[in-house]
This record gives C-alpha cells, sequence and structure tokens, in this order.
C-alpha cells in the first residue's frame, strides 16, 4: 500500500490572534484554531471521525468540540508532536481506521492560562543528570553542542547571527510577525548574553496561540469544497537520547537526519525538486544543523550557506519564510507553526509567498534534539 | 537551595558512589560497552549484566555555554561553565567547569574530576588538569 501523496491536508489555519492572549487558555486555543481549521476546509466538527494533539488531550478536544471520534492520537513528544500527527494519521487514514483527522495545537506559552508549569520530573534522567547543574532550561541546554560546532568547522559568530538577520528579513514580510523590524549583526551581537555564545536575538519568542490541521484521503479531498488540496507525499519520525549529555553528536542530529531522510525517500523526491523549507527555530542553531542533517549542504557548510543569503529572500532555499519562531511566533510547541506556513507556501497564500513552490520540506525537533518529524508537502501537481 | 539529583533504583548506586567521592562509569560485562546515564540494561545489545567500574576521572571538555543567567539557586553563580565532559571512558556526563578565568574555558580543554559538597550528598565537578 502506497502512502505516498494518499492523504491530502485540506484544511490549515493559525488560532484568530497569536502573541499575548491573557483571555485565552490553551485548550481554547487548540478549539479556536480547530474551527477556523474545520471552516477552510468547508466542514464541520461533526465530519471530523479521528482527532490528535499534544499540549491538551485530543479526548478532552473532542469533547469541548463535541467530536465523537474512534480515533485518538495522543503522542507528545515536544514540538515536532504535530509531525508525527500528521504521520500517524497518513498511516490510519489508508489502513480505513477512521476518514478525517483533525490536528490541534493550542498554548498559552506567554500568558500562561491553563497551563501546567514546566519542568522536568525530579526523577526523569534529565531531572537526575542535569537539573543539578542549573542549565536555565532549554537556552543552555538546546545550543550546547554549539561550541564543537564552531571548533570543528570554523563557524564564525558573525556567520551564526546571519541565522535571526535573515529569518528578519522575511518576518519583516509578514504582517503576523510578531518582530518585523530589519536587525544586523552587530544588533545580534550586542543583545544580551543569555548562555554564551547564545544571545538573545538566538532565542525564540514566548508567545500565546494556536494551529489546527484536517486531513482526510486523497480521494476524498478532491470532493471537498475547500482550497487546493496540499498533499502529504513523505512523513518520517525518530527520536534518540533522553538527555543532552547522551546525544550522539553534538554537530548534528541524528533525529533529523533519519526521521528526514525517511520523509524524502517516502516522497521520492530529489533535493533539488524541494523549493521551500521549514527548520524548527527554537534557537538559531537547529536550522543549520537541520540543513546538513537533512543533506541540503554538507558537513559544516550550513552557516556559509545562511551568511551567503541563500536562505534569505532571493535566495535558491527560502528556509523559514514566516520569521520562524525567532521572529514570527513561538508558543512551546512550534511545530504546528512551521506546517501551517509550509501548506500556505505549496498553496500559494503565504504573505512572503515564493514563486512556484510545489515541494515544501518542513522538520520539527522536540525536546532538545531529543526528537524529531520531517513532512514533505506537495502540490497537485506531485502526485 | 541548589536541587539534588533524587535517584531511582536504578541509578541509586551511582549516585551512592558520587557521595563516596568516587566516579564510576556502568560497563556491560557480556560487550564491553561502556555508557552513561546508569541502567539496568546495556545500550548497545541490551545485557542486563550491568557493573559499575571505577572511572579514571580524567576527560575533556566536549562542549559548554558560559551561562550569564542562573535558575533559583544559581543565579549568584552567573557567569558560570555549564560543560558537557567526555570522560576518558568514552561517555559524556554534565558538569560544570571552576575556572579562575572564563576565557580560559575551550572545547577540547583537559579536565579532571572533583566532587562538591551540595547538603549531605555531592555533586560531581570538573577542574582543569593542568590546576589539578
Amino acid at each position: 500500500m502506497g502512502l505516498r501523496g494518499a492523504i491530502a491536508i485540506v484544511g490549515a489555519a493559525e488560532s484568530t490572534d497569536l502573541g499575548k492572549l491573557p483571555d485565552m487558555s490553551a485548550l481554547q486555543l487548540h478549539v479556536d484554531a480547530a474551527l477556523n481549521a474545520l471552516a477552510d476546509a468547508g466542514l464541520k466538527p461533526s465530519d471530523v471521525d479521528g482527532v490528535a494533539s499534544a499540549g491538551e488531550l485530543p479526548n478532552d478536544v473532542a469533547d469541548y468540540l463535541g467530536i465523537v471520534p474512534e480515533y485518538l492520537d495522543a503522542t507528545n513528544v515536544g514540538g515536532c508532536s504535530y509531525m508525527l500527527h500528521v504521520r500517524h494519521a497518513m498511516a490510519a487514514i489508508t489502513a480505513g481506521l477512521c476518514e478525517t483527522v483533525l490536528i490541534t495545537h493550542g498554548e498559552s506559552g506567554r500568558s500562561r492560562v491553563g497551563m501546567q508549569p514546566w519542568a522536568p520530573a525530579p526523577q526523569s534522567m534529565m531531572g537526575q543528570f542535569e537539573v543539578p547543574y542549573g542549565p536555565v532550561g532549554a537556552p543552555s541546554l538546546f545550543p550546547i553542542g554549539v561550541r564543537r560546532y564552531m571548533d570543528t568547522y570554523g563557524m564564525t559568530e558573525e556567520q551564526f547571527a546571519m541565522v535571526p538577520v535573515v529569518q528578519r528579513e522575511w518576518a519583516a514580510r509578514n504582517p503576523r510577525a510578531k518582530l518585523r523590524d530589519p536587525i544586523t549583526v552587530e544588533d545580534v551581537l550586542s543583545s544580551p548574553v543569555i548562555a554564551d555564545p547564545i544571545h538573545l536575538a538566538h532565542c525564540c519568542l514566548v508567545t500565546d496561540g494556536g494551529g489546527a490541521l484536517v486531513l482526510t484521503s486523497a480521494e476524498r479531498a478532491k470532493d471537498l469544497c475547500s482550497s487546493a488540496p496540499v498533499y502529504v507525499l513523505g512523513a518520517g519520525e525518530s527520536s534518540e537520547s533522553s538527555v543532552v549529555s547522551g546525544l550522539a553528536s553534538l554537530t548534528s542530529s541524528r533525529a533529523i537526519e533519519r526521521g528526514g531522510r525517511a520523509a524524502l525517500r517516502q516522497a521520492e523526491v530529489a533535493h533539488d525538486d524541494v523549493g521551500h523549507l521549514m527548520i524548527y527555530d527554537a534557537f538559531a542553531h537547529v536550522p543549520l544543523y537541520g540543513l546538513e542533517d537533512l543533506g541540503f549542504v554538507g558537513r559544516g557548510e550550513a552557516a556559509a550557506f545562511v551568511a551567503e543569503r541563500n536562505t534569505a529572500p532571493g535566495g535558491r532555499l527560502p528556509l523559514n519564510t514566516n520569521g520562524g519562531g525567532l521572529s514570527y511566533t513561538h508558543t512551546g510547541m512550534y511545530g504546528m507553526f512551521a506546517i501551517q506556513e509550509s501548506v500556505r507556501q505549496v498553496r500559494g497564500t503565504a504573505p512572503a509567498q515564493v514563486d512556484g513552490v510545489d515541494v515544501s520540506v518542513v522538520t520539527g525537533v522536540g525536546g532538545m534534539f531529543m526528537t524529531s518529524g520531517s513532512l514533505v508537502l506537495g502540490s497537485a501537481s506531485t502526485v | 537551595m541548589k536541587p539534588v539529583a533524587q535517584p531511582t533504583p536504578d541509578t541509586q548506586a551511582w549516585f551512592d558512589r558520587i557521595d563516596q567521592g568516587s566516579l564510576t562509569v556502568p560497563r556491560c560485562q557480556d560487550c564491553d560497552h561502556r555508557f552513561l546515564y546508569p541502567r539496568m540494561c546495556c545500550p548497545a545489545c541490551g545485557s542486563r549484566a550491568v557493573e559499575l567500574v571505577q572511572a579514571s576521572g580524567r576527560g575533556v571538555v566536549d562542549s559548554f555555554v558560559v551561562n550569564h543567567r542562573g535558575p533559583q539557586g544559581f543565579a549568584e553563580d552567573a557567569p558560570y561553565v555549564l560543560a558537557l565532559i567526555r570522560l576518558e571512558e568514552g561517555p559524556r556526563l554534565m558538569a560544570h567547569v571552576q575556572v579562575e578565568d572564563l576565557t580560559s574555558a575551550r572545547v577540547d580543554l583537559p579536565v579532571v574530576v572533583t566532587f562538591t559538597e551540595r547538603g549531605d550528598r555531592r555533586v560531581v565537578q570538573f577542574i582543569p588538569a593542568e590546576v589539578a
């Protein structure tokens, strides 16, 4: 049974607002995005028979919306969970377990309304082996390998600073982006040091927001009065160490490489076929690792590739075109927003639209490179 | 108060040895793989025959950040070096590296283990080998 192009995204939308939303709980943000995505698909909650979500439980999302599901996916492996939800829905819909799957994200990351506080459990491996050293959470744990990367490949502070600079150029073209004013390398390097070599400008935003997707079989997608279906050509997922100290490499991500390359293989696309790329940017080094792990550039080449403007507006591989987690929005589990931008680019409706995107690759990560999921999305011309 | 690890049954023996001032590394008796974190089976071959062997206490800084902010209990120590140490036996461990001068922190810096008291427990930390 071939899964390439077997299902399509027929509804995709974000919450009505993004940013600081103290009048919305996390669950409300799931539901607000779900209603917008269902409207986008021309469907009602009663048309949905499968629900997947992370952050809130899918049974709670289903109940709030009055959905009676026959398929539930509560996979929560961090910010890339939504990529995994799409992959699992691909299998479930194709196998006939359900027809229409709603995937939701909502997080009150900034206002913390209806949210559990984030902290590793004291008896988790991270709680035992890393928290006692005062890591300041993700801003020191996620980029801790960057010094090794700089030492191995000779990346300069100035090249590294170009990641937020270029993404801000994309954000400037996107009215919904939180940060839109241009910045320079000097601005990045003079922003406060958080965990040297990480400055504030290398770190993602912390916002409130939601997003949702509606998926169904490619066959059924043709009959729906919706925007042009966006086909799921390939998907992959992987994981590795529970603690940062156990990661296979400090200069690459095995999970991105495994999951991403599996998605590209399934999609039967070559790197040159990819017109648009999203790589989860909780911190500025993640897109650099991702470019190499996915095979778009060789080892050690990503920083120069970005600094030479290949991923910038007008460049040959547009990357993080919504402005990314650094400039657009980042609620905590950003993967849903990366998928939303890939869908918009394939549909041709993105605020910073790239010409002629038929194939988009979107890669998410969870934890500090502990998990990853990738999707290859395509227009009707690719199936 | 800085946190201390709350061991689980599979990590208790390793932390007990730390409290005694001894750094050990789990070793598989079947395939000789050495690994961290401590666990009830070997992640290379699945064998349950795992023992703790004495570590040399020597290693190098594999990578690091200099935290300019710290969570509760650590803020007054900032800036401090939070590092991943590659032990001579192979596996990595997260710990602080105590340096006189922050600019001396670097990738591949040779370090040796010391222990710092935290309440009635001990916590692993490292110092540059040239200082030791």
